[in-house]
């Protein structure tokens, strides 16, 4: 039994099959209608999530399962205090495949080992979030036609930014990749993501507070929302939140098939205005991120 | 000073000085019934001073914890007054219950009898991190 976790436990060539999967399921959805008739997909969400719940509940749909589960903590049993491992293990009983998010880090790993059947990590904490980050390898793959030898900018909150983190460490091991960090100082990519990731693959790495002096290089920009529920302290949130925002006239020195990227929810990190650009990625992406998720579901219950 | 030559037991050595009574609680020696010694700031020529401990007791050791504590001890098993056995330790990849994970936001500072369990990521720099929440242990 497969579980997803953390994006490196899949290998390269198995992203190359999902993104293969996924575009297929855009090209023929039809074929694809009643791959999971009789399953059911429990949605464990002990944190709110508009995106990632909702997009998990249309893949299995769309796939012809069924879906159960919960939207928040209060009205799971983990309000009266059980644990994630005897939750677990109860829902597990109920369903053929779990997608669970939780605020605290690990907690989708405690699930696995409890679980009955395959855990998907929808995210934890500021941790790990692998189906994002499948999500953003499908869009990298779409817009660019390759993963490798491609110059990719992180922007924003880089710290408590789980999806920069995985997406780091997956492009981390395609040839050619060329990293840019754009953070203000409190908000820098934690080393450990920087010596596991990019030193130990020797990816070239730059780390600027200035966005625009970088802007020319990049194939890809990641911008990332500075999310207040990663703070202890409002004060800090308050100062750092506006530190970066993508105008159209930030854009003027960009590369013309530069792609921009967003996991999505956005504040105001990006003008409304640069929707209308071509280069503007991000709603693309949260279609991606059903047909990805079909893929992945379908995978994980080992059904072609 | 004179220290009885143990029979049956084990000889804890190469602590570096100052750690003996670190390992002794990190071991739980404290709740032997048998003679158990800690010699502190023996010459050494390997390194200059060391702490000796010595357990009139053939016990079954946490091999992983001595080792994370210090990786150059050695440890002597001694049977009928003969050295039967020499271990040199040597950094664990796991550890289960050794040490505490310190980030607030990680599973394992909420979930009931959830183990407390680091790998090791990084051999050259003794560099552990939490299996949970990938925080890195505070280093010794």
């Amino acid at each position: 039994m497969r579980h997803l976790i953390d994006i490196l436990q899949l290998t390269p060539e198995e992203i190359d099959e999902l993104v293969a999967k996924a575009t297929d399921i855009i090209n023929h959805p039809a074929a694809y209608a009643h791959k999971c008739d009789g399953k059911i997909l429990a949605t464990l969400f002990f944190e709110p999530s508009t995106r990632t719940r909702l997009s998990f509940e249309s893949a299995m749909l769309s796939l012809g399962g069924q879906v159960l589960g919960f939207s928040e903590a209060a009205s799971s049993s983990a309000a009266k205090g059980e644990s994630v491992a005897d939750t677990v293990r109860t829902v597990s009983c109920y369903s053929d495949i779990i997608a669970m998010r939780h605020p605290k880090e690990g907690a989708p790993l405690v699930a696995a080992m409890h679980s009955l059947v395959p855990v998907i990590n929808a995210g934890d904490g500021g941790h790990n979030h692998p189906t994002q980050t499948l999500t953003d390898l499908l869009t990298i793959h779409n817009e660019k036609g390759r993963f490798d030898h491609l110059t990719v900018g992180f922007c924003g909150d880089l710290k408590f930014g789980r999806t920069v983190h995985s997406l780091i460490s997956a492009m981390s091991r395609y040839e050619g990749t060329r990293v840019v960090l754009v953070s203000p100082e409190e908000l820098k990519l934690p080393s450990y993501v920087k010596t596991e990731a990019l030193k130990k693959n020797n990816i070239e790495y730059i780390q600027t507070t200035d966005l625009s002096s970088v802007m020319p290089e990049l194939d890809i920009l990641y911008m990332t929302r500075v999310q207040r529920e990663r703070f202890f302290n409002e004060e800090d949130y308050l100062r750092l939140k506006d530190s970066y925002i993508l105008t159209p006239d930030k854009l003027t020195n960009a590369k013309p098939d530069l792609s921009i990227l967003h996991p999505l929810p956005r504040v105001n990190e990006i003008s409304v205005a640069v929707d209308k650009d071509p280069r503007a990625c991000y709603f693309k992406q949260v279609r991606y991120g059903r047909y990805i998720r079909m893929a992945l579901i379908m995978k994980l219950l080992g059904i072609d | 000073m004179v220290i009885d030559a143990i029979r049956n037991g084990i000889v804890i050595d190469h602590i570096a000085a100052g750690k003996a009574m670190e390992l002794y609680q990190i071991l739980g020696l404290g709740k032997l019934d048998c003679t158990v010694a800690i010699l502190k700031n023996v010459p050494s020529r390997k390194l200059g001073r060391k702490d000796i401990i010595k357990v009139d007791s053939n016990l079954d050791l946490d091999w992983d914890i001595i080792g994370y504590v210090d990786p150059n001890i050695t440890v002597n098993i001694i049977v009928d007054g003969v050295r039967v056995e020499k271990r040199q330790l040597k950094l664990p990849e796991r550890l289960t219950n050794v040490i505490r994970c310190k980030n607030p936001r990680c599973i394992s500072s909420v979930e009931q009898e959830l183990p407390q369990v680091f790998k090791l990521t990084d051999r050259e720099n003794r560099v552990y991190r939490c299996l949970y929440c990938e925080a890195k242990a505070e280093n010794r």
